[in-house]
């Protein structure tokens, strides 16, 4: 027990330092790598109630955020929305997409459901790439602008950065309460044991289908958070890159746990930004990480971490903040 | 719209269908055999096309192009089963992201090598003459696609159905356990089956090239059909993915010259109704 409120201890102490760190170091360069390491911080969390704590692997949720940012543009550009209210039908898009995708990928479980996500996530991908005339195609939709919030201009980096650590806290305190909860838990029980599950009552088939539709309500936050800060949407950020992208930081992070995908997220931003400013050969790496995570680290960091902790702790009692 | 256009527009969906074939069978046999959806099939297809293009501007002919296509991605295909998915034994999700990472890397790599601009693989003279018939002229070419890909399924047909190592295949598609304790060595039929599969995506790239060209995002464009076939005709059947292949090209073709916009979407609808009526496919055992 002493073991575990320390880690928790640690882990809020850390998180709290590098949610810091951007301000701290103060240039706006680094406050926006913060708000997006946040935006694929909640992404993350959000892939990772389906294949963390529901057994289910999604290789199409960037599905989700993609088509969340595309409503959130479009009705501001084409029809005269604000921000917040084509936000809001965004969210509602986004949750009925969800449930009808969630209905035909569940058809299928394991590999299969997999490859149904995969498959419909390209679907996305292909109605925002060829349906040009709405859409823009190729070319994207530019020149969304942030809005304002309580009177104040979120251009300012800093002041879009606080309201992404407020999106981040209330999208990981709704991810606990989610966890924690009974739907939660009965997830996590159809994960290891559907049939039992099946057997004690529980209806194995509507917990996963309420899960993605969470899930994908998740990613659709993220996406309205997404197109807040870039301003600009293209047909790659529902694309399969995308999705994998996600699915890296869930498993590089560590799949299951609360921290993990926060953890993977930062890992894979801050890759991605790095490598880039060297080379143009992003999708080379990402390839490549994929295969060595999955290899070398296939229970992610979070976890690993946490196992090194506990085997330290004991032994070093007094300082207890020698593990970080 | 002519009855000509639609006897040209259907000719273009067999032909379609014809390279989705080549490139699902092997999908699909794969996926039955050791449970391991190959996410860089879609890449081993581009990959392909890539190769037999660097092949015919040697000044080679089509069918060495083809054919050292072939021979290129089975070999890619047997180190990565030998090398990364052998390691990964009985951990089929990790395989299936093994793969799926392999594929970006894949796809990288070819954009570095043959830079990011659509290349058009010339179809040979001898195979391209227009064929008349019924008093409609026909793409030469469209046709001699839509006779590999028969040749090609029926000498599939025949070494799964009527040879000693098509028997051990099915053996283990149905129950691997068992096939292996009656001493059918798995792990070479595992390492045979995969070559066999990369290689016919590769060689279905050569092919498909000079109807589709070869670009970047080739492979995250065929992947999907490649999927839709398999889910559709059911998993580890060589009737099934050729029926799939057949039907996926028709609605994918039609639907891209009647609703261009949506095509993708019509795409998933009798994959849909498959999926509602009959999980595992058309011609699928049981769901796996």
């Amino acid at each position: 027990m002493t073991n575990t409120s320390r880690i928790t201890t640690i882990s809020v102490t850390l998180l709290i330092l590098a949610l810091a760190a951007p301000l701290l170091l103060g240039q706006p360069f680094y406050i926006n790598i913060g708000s997006q390491v946040l935006i694929a911080a909640i992404f993350a969390m959000s892939l990772n109630i389906l294949v963390g704590y529901g057994g289910m692997t999604s290789i199409g949720h960037a599905a989700y955020l993609g088509t969340s940012a595309y409503v959130v543009a479009l009705l501001t550009l084409q029809h005269g929305f604000s921000f917040y209210s084509a936000s809001a039908v965004a969210l509602l898009v986004v949750v009925i997409m969800a449930a009808i995708f969630g209905a035909i990928a569940l058809r299928g479980t394991g590999i299969t459901f997999l490859m149904i996500t995969l498959a419909l996530g390209q679907t996305m991908w292909g109605v925002a790439f060829r349906w040009s005339d709405v859409t823009g195609g190729d070319n994207g939709l530019p020149d969304i602008k942030r809005p304002d919030l309580f009177g104040l201009n979120l251009v300012e980096p800093g002041l879009f950065y606080a309201v992404m650590i407020a999106l981040f806290m209330v999208a990981l305190a709704g991810m606990w309460i989610f966890i924690h909860s009974g739907l939660g838990l009965s997830l996590q029980g159809t994960r290891d044991q559907p049939r039992r599950m099946g057997m004690l009552g529980h209806h194995v088939w509507l917990v996963r289908w309420i899960a993605f539709i969470i899930a994908g309500f998740w990613a659709g936050v993220a996406g309205i958070a997404f197109i807040g800060y870039h301003g600009y949407i293209h047909p790659l950020s529902l694309g399969l890159a995308n999705s994998a992208e996600v699915l890296l930081m869930v498993i590089a992070g560590g799949a299951g746990t609360l921290l993990g995908p926060v953890v993977g997220a930062t890992i894979v931003v801050v890759l991605k930004m790095v490598v880039s400013a060297y080379v143009s050969r992003w999708v080379l790496l990402l390839g490549c990480t994929f295969v060595a995570i999955v290899i070398l680290l296939p229970e992610g960091v979070v976890p690993g971490l946490e196992r090194l902790l506990k085997s330290i702790l004991p032994a070093a009692r007094d300082d207890g903040e020698a593990g970080s | 719209m002519s009855i000509g256009f639609w006897l040209l527009q259907s000719l273009n969906a067999l032909a379609l269908g014809g390279l989705l074939f080549l490139l699902s069978s092997g999908f699909s046999l794969i996926f039955g055999l050791m449970r391991v959806a190959n996410l860089s099939h879609g890449a081993y297809f581009m990959l392909g096309a890539y190769v037999g293009l660097s092949v015919l501007q040697a000044g080679f002919g089509f069918i060495e192009a083809i054919l050292a296509a072939g021979i290129v991605i089975a070999i890619l295909g047997g180190l990565i089963e030998r090398f990364l998915l052998r390691r990964l034994a009985n951990r089929t999700l990790a395989q299936v992201l093994v793969t799926l990472g392999l594929a970006f890397a894949i796809a990288d790599i070819c954009l570095m090598l043959w830079s990011g601009d659509p290349m058009q693989l010339p179809a040979p003279k001898w195979l391209s003459q227009p064929i008349r018939a019924f008093g409609f002229v026909f793409p030469g070419y469209r046709v001699f696609v839509v006779e590999v890909s028969i040749v090609v399924a029926l000498l599939l047909w025949l070494l799964i159905e009527r040879t000693k190592l098509g028997a051990m295949v099915r053996a283990s598609v149905d129950d691997i356990q068992m096939a292996r304790g009656v001493g059918i060595p798995a792990q070479k039929l595992f390492s045979f089956i995969f070559c066999l599969g990369a290689a016919l995506a590769g060689m279905g790239g050569v092919l498909g090239g000079p109807i589709l060209s070869v670009y970047p995002g080739l492979d995250g464009e065929m992947l999907p059909l490649a999927l839709v076939v398999v889910i559709l005709g059911g998993i580890g059947s060589i009737g099934g993915a050729f029926v799939g292949a057949y039907i996926t090209g028709f609605v994918y073709t039609f639907g891209q010259t009647l609703l261009p916009a949506f095509s993708y979407v019509i795409l998933f609808l009798p994959m849909i109704v498959i999926l509602a009526f009959r999980p595992s496919g058309l011609f699928g055992k049981s769901a796996p």
